[in-house]
């Protein structure tokens, strides 16, 4: 099975190279190939063509910021805009360094849905008060602040195929 | 006593980035703001009482009334209000009389 992206096609192997690359980056082409079964070249080739179109942009690492002794909390905030202001606002947000994340959304009003980070409750407060409300367009926040994180991941490997299309 | 010039700077309209922002918890911003005393009065007589119990409690009143109005009075009977630990709609008249009472004596005092 093909899936278009944007003028670029990826078939299974890349799907399947892009889920292994998920679980461990780190992972050499030889070690990928032998767990798909495949030549550690037929790796490389897919893995160097993706880069080079844009579909893997970067190789990062997940800091756990709890055994690194960090002090952090992490808030799912939703700013409700003017709908003429809502791209404005989303490009100001993106900016902020305690912005970690910027998505629009159309549900009933115009909403941006953003991941905020800071050291404490009053930071963060103090960083909305004082950086996001003022923003032109805002016309009110919800915050909802992050107790316990279960599960997070960047794509799903389905990459909008149905059950079905699987193998 | 005030002089003119001082009186008119607390009574003055502040950039948007220096507006009171009112909220009802950490994060939550009520979409109400104001950028100037007479402003304040004004939604603190309708905004809900959550709101101004939680910025009284934090010190928010006091702290934007002393450093970004530059009201020294103000701050003190705001603070001086807080002791009374008023909740609900005592606080909001409280508040709202304070305010309203500076804000005549400051409008007396820069004509």
């Amino acid at each position: 099975m093909k899936i278009k992206n944007r003028g670029n096609v990826l078939d299974d192997l890349d799907w399947r190279i892009l889920q292994v690359l998920r679980e461990d980056a780190k992972q050499t082409y030889v070690e990928t190939g032998r767990r798909l079964k495949v030549a550690h070249s037929t790796v490389h080739e897919r893995i160097k063509k993706m880069e080079e179109q844009g579909i893997i942009e970067k190789y990062t690492a997940i800091v756990n910021l709890e055994k690194a002794g960090a002090k952090h909390i992490t808030a799912i905030m939703t700013v409700f805009t003017d709908p003429k202001e809502s791209g404005n606002v989303a490009e100001r947000l993106s900016k902020f360094e305690e912005v970690l994340e910027v998505f629009t959304s159309l549900s009933e009003e115009l909403l941006i849905i953003a991941k905020v980070t800071a050291e404490d409750q009053e930071k963060l407060h103090s960083f909305i008060a004082h950086s996001v409300a003022p923003l032109p367009g805002v016309l009110r926040i919800r915050t909802s602040i992050v107790t316990k994180k279960y599960k997070e991941e960047m794509f799903s490997i389905k990459g909008g195929q149905t059950p079905n299309e699987r193998p | 006593m005030k002089s003119f010039s001082s009186s008119s700077r607390i009574l003055r309209k502040l950039p948007r980035e220096n507006a009171f922002y009112f909220f009802t918890s950490i994060g939550n911003y009520t979409g109400v703001s104001a950028e100037s005393l007479e402003e304040f009065i004004e939604r603190i007589k309708e905004i809900n009482t959550k709101s101004l119990e939680f910025h009284l409690y934090r010190g928010d009143f006091q702290k934007w009334a002393d450093e970004t109005l530059e009201d020294k009075e103000l701050a003190e009977k705001i603070r001086n209000l807080q002791l009374l630990k008023p909740v609900g709609n005592t606080l909001r008249d409280q508040l709202c009389f304070i305010a309203l009472k500076r804000f005549e004596e400051l409008k007396r005092q820069a004509l």
